[in-house]
Order: C-alpha cells, then structure tokens, then sequence
C-alpha cells in the first residue's frame, strides 16, 4: 500500500476513534476499548474493502457487514457517519433516549446497519445466513463480520465456524478481534478461548493472522481471502484494546465505562497528538 | 369418524406442495423425518439446508437469510426451536421483525414416550411474550397446510406450533368452506350456556366434551382459536357475553398460553367464570399417549367437568 494512502486511512481511523470517544463521553456509558481496538479494521472495510452505498444504503446487491460483537457499536456507528450514511453530529445522541443510535445496533433504525445484534455469538451465524443467501442467488456480495475474543467463547460460534465451512461460504470473512481481554479479565484467565488459529483451521476455515493496527496487513489479508476458494476466511486481528487512548490501552477496566471530563481530555489530546503526526 | 393424521403430515405437505408456488428456503436440526420438513428435502435438496445438532445457530442463520429477503422455515422440536433458541429468536428475530417462520413440533405431553425432556408445555408461553410475534398452533392436518399458506403471504416473525400425535382431520367434515385466517378463531359450534375455547390436540376433545354436555341439556359453544397472538379477543368475548362462562383447553401449561390469554383479555374487557384445562404447572413424562393424556387431564371428561363447574360459578357470582 502506498504510504499517502496509509496516512489517509490512518487520518481516518483517527477520526473514527475521536468519534468513539466524543459519542461514548456523551452518552456517559457504553464500551470504548473494544471499540478502540476495532478502528483501523473498521476504516478499512468501510473505506477500502466494502462495496457499499451512503446514498442507497439498501441496494441489493451491497456487501453485508455484522457486527458480532454489537457492544461496539460506537466503532460502527462512527465508521458509517465517517462514511457519509448519516451526519457525524448525530453520534452525539448516541443511547439517548430520542436517538435512533441505540446502545446496540438496530438493523431497523441505523442506515447501513446491516443486522440486529448485542446478544454475542449470533451475529456470526446471521452473517452466515447471508452468505448462503447470497451464494444462492449467485450474487456477488460479501459478508463481513467483526467478533470479539471474549465472544468466541460462546458455542454458537463454534457452531456457526462449522455451518461455514460445511457449506462452503468462501463470500464470508470473519475478522476475530483479539484484544486478549473481556469483561472479568485477559480471556485466558477468564475461559481460555486460544488458541484460535489451531481451532479455526480445525473448522475447515482459511486463517490470517494480521497486526490489527497495520493497514498493509489488513491489506493483505482481505485481498488473500477474495482469492479463497471453497472456505471460509478468518482475519484474526491481533489488537490493542483501548488502542490510540493512553490510560485505556490493554486496560481492562475500559470495556464498558465513559471517561469523566478529566479523562476525556486526556483521551482527545492523546488522539489529536497522533493526528499531529499524520499531517 | 375423521380419518387421523399428526399437524406435522400437514406441515410437510404444505412445504413440498407449496414449494411450487413459493419461493422460499427450509432449515432443519437434524430432525427432518421427524419434523417433516424431510417430505420437502426431497423434492427440492437445492433449497433444503441442514443446519446439524446446532439450534441456536440455525435460527440465527435464518435470521440472516430473511435480512437478504428471501422467505425461510427453520424447524426443529418445539423444545429446542422455541426452547434452547429463545434468546436467539427474540433478539435477532423478534427485535429486527425478520421475515422467519420458526416451527416447533413434537409438541407437550403428545410426544408420548420420549418423556419430560421432550414435551415442551412452554413453547406457545415463551413466543406471546416476543414483541411483533404471530402464535399458531392449528388443530388438524388441514388446518395445519393452510396455516403454513397462510404465514408464507405473512409478513413478520411467526412461530407454528405442530404436534407428533395423529388427530381427527374434523375440519373437511365440519366446515368444508374452511378459509384459515391468521388472528380469526372459528366457532366450531354455536352454544349459549358455556364456551369451550380450545386449539391444537384439544379441539376435537372439546367437540366431544359438548356432546358429552349436550346430553345432559347442556349448550356448549366450542371455539377454536389456533392464533394465540393476535388472539380474537373479539370473538371470544362475544361468545363470553353469550354463555356467561367459559373453559380453555390446550395441550400446553395453563400458564401463559391460551388460557392465560383468553383470561388476560378476558379480565379486562368482560370477566366472566373462566377455567382452564391443560398441563397444571407440570413436567410431562413417559408413557402412552392415552394413558398421559388421562394423567395430565387432557380429556373430553375434564373439559365436561370445568364446563359444568364454570356455569356453576355463574349463580354463584
Ligand atoms: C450472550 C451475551 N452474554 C454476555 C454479554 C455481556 N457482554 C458484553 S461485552 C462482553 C465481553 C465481550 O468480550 P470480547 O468479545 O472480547 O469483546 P471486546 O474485548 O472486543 O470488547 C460481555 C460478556 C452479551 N452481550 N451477550
Ligand atoms: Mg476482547
């Protein structure tokens, strides 16, 4: 990848990570980290990857993308204002009452919101019913979905990895965030999920494994699963959570809290001093 | 007598049937001799996808295949399809109102002798509560086929309920001009001293249980009400503000299925005497299905007992 294009992604990326925090500190609660953590994935896809539509965001014959793990929603939501789906200022009514940004994403409400999801470990299964779906049809479109590591402990997951493969959907692409952290600590404290490369391939499952933060890698790794034939790909994205936010970084306790003003500031200046280095 | 056929052979035909006519998708969980949808597997194997022993995710899967547009069934047991699925159901079909018919058979204590872990009474219970959820459980072989037409010209989540157990196909006999219509209860039998409002296995008991009071001078009305939700509220109270008492049956726990419904609606619009039949806060178990259905009261003779019981209740409002 070029190096101009690099910088314009990562100038991306920083605002989308400025919009993680602006909406979550508004809104006073939701989950920062995983959100961090899934930024750059999310400008990719969104920038890059996807074959999708701000002004028709209902067309046919769009790529599909599920978030599985719902809880980040604010990564979604600011990819698709960044993306021109609906205006940037609305992030800030993000779980308000009146808001139709609900805390997880509403596949009925949300312009490009693809499927309904919060309950983690469905989202990689309703993504497989697209891709069926659309292999079916012989339509070009591609499914997209993002989980979480702490999510691959649900079973559904194993049992949506095995519905995949079976049924040959070389359309999907799976991208596991592995930030190494959940809610009650690292996962391989809380209920070791790992070694997921091992058991993806076990599934029948074409693995990637890339640095999440690098976009030659993701890069690379979204060409190499266009070119698969027969199974479906996995991008196990290894990540920081929290990433771009000093104090949130790797830190556990920022799953699922907004900063106080204080903190806030400490976030926006840490995010505006590396968007000083992008210019 | 009526020849007897299980709901299911109904589902089954319909699919294969309506396969021709309509267009749309079926999952099954390793289950599709049994469910039926094996009758459609056959004639169309293109637009048959078996999901395995993995409920969970065949409901979200067909989930995901009505978000692209495209009409689906994903059946299973109703234990499992309603049971171990609920969340699924509800959160990524319910609260996205997705075009999926989710159908659950093998209901309650008629599965027979399988036993307690099988005979799912809460199904019909767990799927009122979703918000935007149609209910169907339909009475017999022909009710059954023209239920599965009539969700195919339905737009929205509906759940249908379909029982392993032969019962009397009654519905050509008696109203040979049967149209189904989802929401509309069918009066079976007009009466004026008490109403039997039943659906699924205990339709044609309730017909008995009114010749049974027939013959002792009493005038039974007996309705069937196969969509619990939206329940013809309309037409049960009309009946209730005519007889002045009233008996549910079902083949599910008296909580929160129909007679929960029926006393709901009832309660608020023209509270009258109101007793249910069907499974009392109980776990099935194995046996015969006769021998059960003795045990669990799900008989003409119990429904007859209630019926006079509620009119007693009358006088002594
Ligand atoms: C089925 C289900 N169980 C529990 C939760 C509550 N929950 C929300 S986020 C989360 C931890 C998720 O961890 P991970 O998948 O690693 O997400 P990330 O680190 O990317 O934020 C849990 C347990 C949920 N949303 N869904
Ligand atoms: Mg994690």
């Amino acid at each position: 990848m070029e190096n101009s294009k690099v910088l314009s992604l990562s100038r991306i990326a920083n605002r989308i990570r400025r919009n993680i925090i602006e909406s979550v500190y508004n809104a006073k609660c939701g989950h920062p980290g995983g959100s961090l953590s899934i930024a750059d994935i999310m400008t990719y896809l969104y920038f890059e990857e996807m074959n999708i539509d701000p002004k028709n965001p209902d067309f046919s014959g769009r790529d599909r993308f599920v978030l599985s793990k719902g809880h980040t929603a604010p990564a979604l939501y600011a990819a698709l204002a960044e993306r021109g789906f609906f205006p940037t200022e609305d992030l800030k009514t993000l779980r308000k009452t009146a808001s139709y940004l609900q805390g997880h994403p509403d596949m009925k409400g949300v312009p490009g919101v693809d499927m309904s999801t919060g309950s983690l470990g469905q989202g990689i299964s309703a993504a497989c019913g697209m891709a069926l779906s659309s292999k079916l049809d012989g339509s070009p479109f591609r499914v997209y979905t993002v989980l979480g590591d702490g999510e691959s402990e649900e079973g559904q997951v194993w049992e949506a990895a095995m519905f995949a493969a079976h049924y040959k959907l070389d359309n999907l692409v799976a991208i596991l965030d592995l930030n190494g952290l959940q809610i009650d600590g690292p996962i391989t404290e809380v209920m070791n999920p790992t070694p997921h490369d091992e058991k993806f391939l076990a599934f029948g499952w074409n693995v990637i494994t890339i640095d999440a933060h690098d976009f030659n890698e993701i890069e690379a790794a979204f060409d190499a699963a266009r070119k698969i034939e027969g199974k479906p790909t996995v991008i196990i994205a290894r990540s920081i959570k929290g990433k771009g936010v000093s104090y949130m970084e790797n830190a556990c306790e920022w799953h699922g809290q907004a900063p106080k003003e204080d903190l806030y500031k400490v976030a926006i200046s840490d995010l505006d001093a590396i968007g000083e280095t992008l210019k | 007598m009526a020849d007897k056929k299980a709901t299911r052979e109904g589902f089954g035909a319909a699919l294969a049937e309506l396969g021709e006519k309509y267009d749309f998708l079926v999952l099954d969980a390793d289950l599709a001799a049994a469910t039926k949808t094996g009758v459609f597997k056959k004639k169309y194997p293109e637009r048959f996808f078996d999901c395995g022993i993995a409920e969970g995710n065949m409901i979200s899967v067909a989930a995901g295949i009505a978000a692209t547009g495209k009409k689906v069934f994903a059946a299973s047991f109703a234990m499992f399809a309603a049971g171990r699925s609920f969340e699924q159901i509800r959160n990524s079909i319910g609260y996205p109102h997705l075009n999926v018919n989710i159908v659950g058979t093998h209901a309650s204590i008629t599965v027979g002798e399988d036993g307690a872990t099988h005979q799912c009474s809460e199904d019909l219970a767990l799927m009122r509560t979703i918000p935007g959820m149609t209910v169907i459980c339909p009475a017999d072989v022909t009710e059954a086929y023209a239920a599965v037409e009539a969700v195919l010209n339905h737009c929205g989540p509906c759940y249908l309920r379909f029982g392993r157990y032969p019962v009397p196909n009654l519905t050509p006999e008696l109203l040979p001009d049967y149209k189904f219509e989802i929401g509309k209860g069918v009066t079976y039998r007009e009466g004026s001293d008490v109403s039997i409002v039943a659906n699924g296995y205990m339709v044609h008991l309730a017909l008995e249980a009114a010749d049974i009071l027939a013959a002792e001078g009493i005038s039974a009305e007996v309705i069937n009400i196969h969509t619990i939700k939206p329940l013809d509220i309309d037409l049960i109270e009309a009946s209730a503000r005519k007889t002045g008492a009233v008996v549910t049956a079902e083949e599910h726990s008296i909580i929160g299925g129909l007679g929960a419904a029926v006393c709901e609606g009832l309660c608020e619009r023209y509270p009258v005497p109101t007793l249910r039949v069907g499974v009392e806060d109980k776990f099935g178990r194995s046996g015969q299905v006769p021998e059960l259905l003795e045990i669990y009261g799900l008989t003409a003779g119990n429904i007859a007992a209630k019926a006079r019981r509620a009119i007693a209740m009358k006088s002594a409002k």
